[in-house]
């Protein structure tokens, strides 16, 4: 029975971890099925979560909080469009500037705004997304196996949790099952072919890159507000590449996306929980979890193991012909 | 027919870039409330304006020299090395290796090995992804940064629980005995009633980049490989036609690139830390690329952008204890830097080359 609380306290610990990494990576996929490589999902996390925090802190509105979240990593996403289809520069060197960009700012700005180390004040009260119950909760948690799963597990967490869980079927049903969805691919695949029928690249891609700066809004607001309260840091702490590395896991489809960031997600809980794992003699350091979902990728990226391979147009900036 | 001279193309523009990012840097300092001018003045005053200033921005551009020419070489292959920072790493555990489990009878020789060692561990580390591009076409980007992150673990898992000394807490190595400790610029050029660099970590790594630089500048401008190199970064298919192997500049060129960063070590673990901690690198890795974009992939520029980043670190280290701008205020001018002179290059680079087009014309 123990065993049993602590399986499902370490799955609890699963999804609220998971959930950073989805958004992120759900980010990244409509971004780089569009052509647009994207390695500044971290930087507009972070962004996001300095700024979300920020305005809950001062306002005590999360959902104003929110709000600064998005805004804040759609201008990055904006800054990331502008260098990589207007004025077609380097997506890679765009996105590891975008990265410092918001690392050095987010202290900067949390330094000069409340003088506390380069972090915001905590966040209580209505500055925090509150677990949300569902009905029955309580008094199902006594029933066995099934009580504490309906209420430990699937109950009792932020909305945006239910809000990335749901944006996988979502995210699938748009690229799938709409005619936008069947340009976003394209444009990734053959941009020269979408440019034919009509169809304009370069807002596509724009288009693609907006989407990414509100899902990596979301996920950093999360972070901030809902999983911690408040800004500390650093505090994305390279969840933006393992979410990068999840999409690649994922061979950038949603539904494997949410797979590979839940396995991501298991072994940030394990890591957090049992540190030092002892498998009958073996002792696997807390380290090997770590590094676990970037070797994993690297194999994946391999090609050892299915090989992964990327958007055809990726990286490359469209030339209209004249 | 080229659309500007030579001249602008190496000058002009990133110097246009600088100042577009030292524009933005003194808004940034504005917005907090501080005053730009008296900013600048305390970084030169804290940087230049003693040899102790000195001593500590060259500290710092040695480091930078080191992943800048890393960088560079791989960009000369159109490789971009972002593992900089994982294989500086690496580069650390090869020097604390050498200096730690070898008795040596003089820094010198110690030296001398643990250039060996650290190149040998940063190169190893860029072996990997260099393989898997080649052989496997793995986007060199990502696996690069996989294996910073990775890098970070192993040598987290290295120091906690292999080479940390018994009964010590801190997750470092034991210190170096003393016969591999550098000469620090202090020991090399005070006399005896004048004590120049006192204190400040500069040390005879310094010139090793210098001479890196040099060779790096003779390996791609005089030699074959060098021609081979940028001869497939300029055009992979023209290579191949030339009966060059992809496979084999690219692991070569990686190895190379690895190395340079792996034997920035000599300077802070060796030359500085004198034992190897965590996050020893502190980032230089990822400076690296700003320092190459900056200085234009030539050894020269990337001598001169590391001696300004150099710059910039102590400056910055100088206002953060005199004002209340903290020292990320370097990491926003470093993005700046490679947002301009990497990313929005075409945004300056397009006006001009219509400028000197017209210019051209008119003078018809």
């Amino acid at each position: 029975m123990e065993a049993f609380v602590t399986l499902i306290q370490v799955l609890d610990s699963t999804i609220r971890l998971a959930t950073p990494l989805l958004l992120a990576c759900l980010a990244g996929l409509y971004s780089e099925r569009a052509g647009i490589f994207d390695i500044g999902l971290e930087g507009k996390m972070l962004m996001s979560a300095f700024f979300s925090a920020a305005v809950a802190a001062v306002t005590g509105s999360v959902w104003l909080g929110l709000l600064a979240g998005i805004g804040a990593s759609l201008i990055l996403s904006a800054l990331h469009g502008v260098a990589s289809i207007t004025f077609r520069g380097n997506q890679l060197i765009s996105g590891v500037a975008i990265n410092f960009l918001a690392s050095g700012l987010t202290v900067l700005v949390a330094q000069s705004w409340f003088q506390q180390g380069g972090r915001t004040p905590s966040l209580f009260g209505g500055g925090r997304f509150e677990p949300i119950n569902f009905p029955f909760a309580d008094a199902l948690s006594s029933v066995p196996v099934i009580g504490p799963i309906y209420s430990e597990l699937l109950s009792g967490h932020s909305i945006l949790v239910y809000v990335a869980f749901l944006m996988v079927p979502l995210t699938w049903w748009i690229l799938y099952r709409t005619r936008f969805g069947l340009r976003l691919r394209a444009v990734g695949e053959n941009p020269a072919a979408v440019d034919t029928a009509g169809v304009s690249v370069v807002g596509l891609r724009f288009a693609a890159v907006a989407i990414c700066g509100v899902l990596c809004g979301i996920a950093g607001a999360y972070l901030a507000t809902a999983l911690q309260a408040g800004f500390v840091k650093e505090m994305t702490a390279g969840r933006g590449f393992i979410a990068l590395a999840a999409l690649i896991f994922a061979k950038w489809r949603p539904w494997h996306a949410m797979g590979a960031c839940l396995l991501f997600g298991l072994l940030q809980a394990i890591a957090l929980r049992f540190q030092n794992i002892d498998l009958g003699g073996v002792i696997i350091p807390v380290q090997v979890m770590d590094a676990l979902p970037y070797i994993l990728t690297v194999v994946i990226l391999a090609g050892f193991v299915g090989k992964a391979v990327p958007p055809r147009a990726g990286g490359e900036p469209y030339v209209k012909e004249r | 027919m080229d659309k500007m001279p030579k001249w602008a193309d190496v000058v002009l523009i990133p110097l246009i870039s600088l100042v577009l990012a030292a524009i933005l840097s003194a808004l940034v300092i504005l917005a907090i409330g501080e005053n730009p001018i008296e900013a600048v003045n305390l970084m030169v005053t804290g940087a230049l304006g003693s040899t102790y200033g000195w001593g500590y921005t060259l500290y710092y551009a040695t480091n930078f020299m080191f992943t800048g020419l890393a960088v560079a070489v791989a960009f000369h292959a159109r490789l971009f090395n972002i593992g900089g920072e994982g294989q500086a790493m690496l580069g650390g555990l090869g020097v604390a290796m050498v200096c730690l489990y070898i008795d040596w009878p003089h820094w010198s020789i110690a030296l001398l090995a643990a250039c060996v060692g650290s190149a040998l561990f940063g190169a190893m580390w860029a072996a990997i992804p260099a393989y898997l591009q080649a052989k496997r076409g793995s986007h060199i980007v990502i696996t690069t940064i996989m294996f910073n992150f990775i890098a970070a673990a192993f040598l987290n898992y290295m120091l906690v629980n292999v080479m940390r000394p018994q009964g010590s807490q801190d997750p470092a190595t034991a210190r170096f005995p003393e016969a591999v400790h550098l000469p620090t610029f202090q020991s090399m050029f005070s006399t005896a009633e004048n004590a120049l660099f006192r204190g400040a970590p500069a040390n005879i790594s310094f010139f090793v980049a210098l001479l890196a630089c040099v060779a790096v500048w003779a390996l791609i401008w005089r030699t074959r490989l060098g021609y081979e190199i940028r001869a497939y970064g300029h055009s992979e298919t023209g290579a191949v036609y030339a009966g060059i192997s992809p496979v084999r500049i690219t692991i070569i060129a990686m190895l190379i690139s690895g190395g340079l960063a792996g034997m920035m070590a000599i300077n802070n673990v060796m030359g500085e830390a004198e034992r190897l901690v965590l996050n020893s690198t502190e980032g230089a890795g990822f400076i690296g690329i700003a320092v190459a974009l900056m200085g234009r992939s030539h050894p020269f520029g990337v001598f001169l952008a590391a001696i300004l980043f150099g710059f910039l670190y102590q400056g910055g280290a100088e206002l953060a204890l005199w004002t209340s701008i903290p020292r990320e205020l370097i990491v926003v001018i470093q993005a700046l830097v490679i947002l301009f002179t990497g990313a929005l290059d075409n945004m300056v680079r397009m006006p001009l080359e219509k400028l000197f087009l017209s210019l051209r014309k008119g003078a018809q």
